[in-house]
């Protein structure tokens, strides 16, 4: 079995996809989110309409003008972390290892059995180990710098949990780490799509994020973008008339993608789908009367995956929450489906904005939707903001769904589109 | 199907010795060194106090008030490197939607601690000096969560040359240069952009940041020899000496390039980056993941070793590397190894942590153009343990048509990347 793959690794590409390239299949994944710390308790909640959003239990929040926020808890995550590993790493990249070694477990996936050369990791983050910085950085300011431990310098910078993931699974394979805000969990995807070309049969990929510390959340605070919203049913409700801002969460989701015939020869693993189709623009600079690139995003995706717009089953939005943006990702989307042309949802209503885990986070969600013929809702959305004709899907319900076209904008300006499809044949 | 390259018709950098192109070839190729003591802060209680530093007035540089006060050190650096860079290609931004769509113009900047400096300068503010865990939020600035998201520095640049297309920010530690540049061909090489403003940027001279380096023993304590203290592959070296800057490039594929007549300083003709996944800062001294991406690079590239001219090495100036570094060329490029110049420009502008990948870049490209090795400044007493020609002290003419640049990182990344003299191995 093991010996199939590696024979195929080595034979190169060999199913051609869409375009003549071998597909790129999901095989595995893995969710940690504020209202479920493993994917199955993740989906269920999701289904459910169950919210993670809560008072923020972090810290003394009292001066900080935001009561809530997507704390993942019921963490079975960073106590499996052995504690020798656990001092070195800040929470965002426990997430991350946690999230990695579950999804090959779901891929069914053992790197001893690979070429390490052929094993890439390329994750995105955006806010690294803020956490940790904070602590060490309070240290040198309140006791002096002899105070600043050894593993700040591992721990903070934003490569820690690629890098983390590539030793503990022993991957060799050509690594990367993008930073996008909340757009560079698509671009990570479209990233580990290139490296199945000719860098590695096997890539794990996504992205997590864990900006609830004091400082970092201080951070937030600054953009001017927070829900003041006390209520976790309505705080943040993208597309809603009363839309007033995000809702801050930590999490997101960690995937083994696999060339198509790496995955063939080695015959284990899920087939929850195949990326199809990757594009990432940005916008106009501030003042510009050129149009945002949100839909050029989306028509680019499509064409990359060879679809059109009728064959794309649902639209997981990107969702900021506030009126102009509501409005603008609206109006890319009317433009290519038509008003009212296409089912669209919001689940990360649920579990707020996860930085770089919310586009991968959305992307798990469609393969879960592929594989579960459902579509999950978006049950904060009260009144649909003047302007957007939009098919949201407020609560959730069955459909088949074969293609989902997954959005995702990052602060300023980052504009990426994500086409994933069921897989033909055989192994649905 | 073309081969995998771009084109590097444009060339800004912000570097220790002098701001702009002329002054960074003038510093290299004179052998100067640009390591000092810090200036930027006190570092009375540091156990390393030396630095290569920029002397860098934002106003002098072309920045107005408004950018000054919006970016942190790092993100000025790029945009200066950035406007230097369109300009020397032709490519003002005035210009440049007239010769480009702005739609065809992507952005790939590299930065391994991203915003750190402002991120620290405001946390010294909103705690109060690391009074306490909580911090007050109303005393942070607006611009804020620009510092805590390193996008950033993507932002900015794309701002800078009206860059529409695919952006984002590699964050890979310091292979961080290199990999942008690497991710700028490759969005050329799949037709995503016709021109990409690639390259990296770091200010990390910071307490914090020189804290967690001296926590680890990586940094030079030479402080009574700061001119002298970064010597890569000589017996006396004791560490790295932490550097600030920025290089940018603008890179068109081929076509584009010699349709618009634009000079070409050189062709980036392969790339390889492979991982170790032995430890977040240990590096084997057997160099094997290194050499992979060296020979994989020369595959990709479809040269051999004798065609090398000059190694641009990594030589950040500890033992270790320079082991682990002599080791991979001498497994990479067999006999060849002997008879190829290697040198380190971390001798004269420190180690820049992600910039200087880009910087290094840049300083290949010069090298090609003017047919010069810069030299390994304060090599005056080789390490007997390592039997390669470093090029010490004095720069050498010689006729560089391929050149080799390596990079190795936190996280166990290994970068390799081929420069050739422009159409020497183009159009196959």
């Amino acid at each position: 079995m093991a010996a199939g793959a590696k024979a195929a690794a080595r034979a190169g590409a060999g199913v051609a996809g869409a375009g003549g390239r071998s597909r790129t299949v999901f095989s595995g994944l893995a969710v940690t989110a504020p209202n479920g710390s493993t994917t199955e308790r993740f989906w269920a909640a999701t289904l459910a309409g169950v919210s993670g959003i809560r008072p923020l239990d972090r810290f003394d929040d009292s001066g900080y003008p935001v009561r809530l926020a997507g704390q993942v808890r019921d963490v079975a995550g960073p106590e499996q972390i052995e504690s020798r590993l656990a001092v070195q790493t800040d929470r965002w990249t426990q997430l991350g290892l946690v999230a990695a070694e579950r999804a090959l477990a779901d891929a069914e996936l053992d790197p001893a059995e690979l070429d390490p050369y052929d094993m890439s990791v390329i994750t995105a983050t955006s806010s690294g180990g803020n956490e940790f910085g904070q602590r060490e950085i309070q240290k040198l300011w309140s006791k002096g710098p002899r105070f600043v431990g050894p593993y700040q310098s591992i721990a903070w910078f934003y490569a820690a949990t690629t890098g983390q993931i590539s030793i503990r699974h022993g991957m060799k394979g050509a690594c990367g780490v993008l930073v996008g805000e909340q757009a560079g969990g698509l671009d990570a995807l479209g990233q580990a799509r290139r490296a199945l070309v000719d860098d590695a049969s096997v890539v794990i990929s996504g992205g997590t994020d864990a900006p609830l510390g004091p400082y970092a959340l201080a951070c937030h605070v600054s953009a001017g973008q927070l829900s003041r919203g006390t209520d976790p049913a309505s705080a943040y409700r993208p597309f809603d008339a009363e839309a007033a801002g995000y809702v801050p969460g930590e999490g997101g989701a960690i995937f083994v993608v696999e060339r198509e015939d790496v995955w063939r020869a080695r015959g284990a693993g899920h087939g929850y789908g195949e990326l199809a189709g990757y594009a990432a623009t940005f916008d106009p600079p501030p003042g510009s009367r050129r149009e945002p690139g949100l839909r050029r995003a989306i028509r680019l995706a499509m064409a990359d995956a060879g679809v059109s717009p009728d064959a794309i089953d649902v639209v997981f939005a990107d969702g900021l929450g506030l009126p102009a943006a509501d409005l603008a990702e609206a109006e890319a989307i009317s433009a290519v489906f038509g008003p009212y042309g296409v089912p669209v949802t919001v689940p990360k209503c649920l579990v707020g904005r996860l930085q770089s885990g919310g586009a991968p986070l959305d992307v798990a969600m469609a393969l879960l939707a592929i594989r579960d013929s459902v579509l999950p809702g978006t049950p904060a959305l009260s009144v649909l903001a003047p302007g957007c004709d939009l098919d949201v899907v407020r609560e959730t319900r069955p459909a088949p769904v074969r293609t989902a076209l997954v959005l995702a904008r990052g602060y300023e300006g980052f504009n990426a589109a994500v086409v994933v499809r069921a897989l033909p044949g055989d192994r649905p | 199907m073309s081969r995998w390259g771009a084109v590097v018709t444009g060339v800004g950098v912000v570097a220790p010795g002098g701001v702009g192109r002329a002054a960074y070839w003038d510093t290299l190729s004179a052998g100067r060194t640009a390591t000092r003591g810090i200036t930027l802060f006190d570092p009375a209680g540091f156990r390393s106090r030396i630095a290569a530093e920029v002397d860098f007035d934002p106003r002098a540089a072309g920045l107005t008030e408004a950018e000054t006060e919006r970016m942190d050190r790092s993100a000025q650096f790029a945009v200066v490197a950035g406007r230097e860079a369109l300009a020397d290609a032709g490519l003002t931004p005035d210009l440049a939607a007239d010769l480009v769509p702005p739609e065809r113009v992507g952005v790939s900047v590299g930065s391994a601690v991203g915003c750190t400096m402002r991120l620290e300068d405001e946390y010294v503010v909103v705690s109060d000096t690391g009074a306490s865990w909580e911090v007050d939020p109303g005393l942070a600035s607006r611009h804020l969560y620009r510092a805590l998201v390193p996008s950033t520095l993507a932002v900015e640049l794309a701002w800078t040359a009206g860059a529409e297309g695919p952006a984002t920010v590699v964050s890979t530690g310091c292979t961080s240069g290199l990999d942008a540049v690497a991710h700028g061909v490759q969005l050329i090489s799949e037709g995503s952009a016709d021109v990409v403003i690639a390259g990296a940027t770091d200010a990390p001279i910071s307490p914090i940041t020189v804290a967690c380096f001296d926590a680890i023993g990586a940094t030079s304590r030479n402080n009574d020899n700061a001119a002298g203290a970064s010597r890569p592959f000589d017996r006396d070296r004791d560490g790295f000496v932490l550097g600030e800057g920025a290089a940018v490039l603008v890179l068109e594929s081929r076509r584009h390039a010699a349709r618009r007549g634009a000079h070409a300083y050189a062709d980036i003709v392969g790339f390889a980056q492979r991982s170790n996944a032995f430890h977040m800062t240990g590096l084997k001294p057997d160099g094997l993941d290194m050499a992979e991406a060296i020979r994989i690079a020369m595959r990709r590239a479809g040269i051999t070793p004798d065609m090398i001219s000059y190694v641009n090495a990594h030589g950040s100036g500890t033992m270790q590397n320079d082991r682990h570094e002599t080791a991979a060329i001498k497994e990479s490029l067999g006999q060849a190894a002997y008879g190829v110049p290697v040198s380190s420009i971390k001798s004269m502008i420190g180690h820049s942590l992600g910039a200087i990948g880009a910087l290094e870049v840049a300083a290949c490209a010069l090298a090609v153009e003017h047919d010069v090795v810069p030299p390994t400044a304060n090599l005056h007493h080789p390490d007997p343990a390592l039997d390669l020609d470093y090029v010490p002290v004095t720069a050498r003419k010689n006729v560089n048509d391929v050149v080799l640049s390596v990079g190795s990182g936190f996280g166990g990344f290994q970068s390799a990347m081929l420069l050739a003299r422009p159409g020497l191995l183009a159009g196959e």
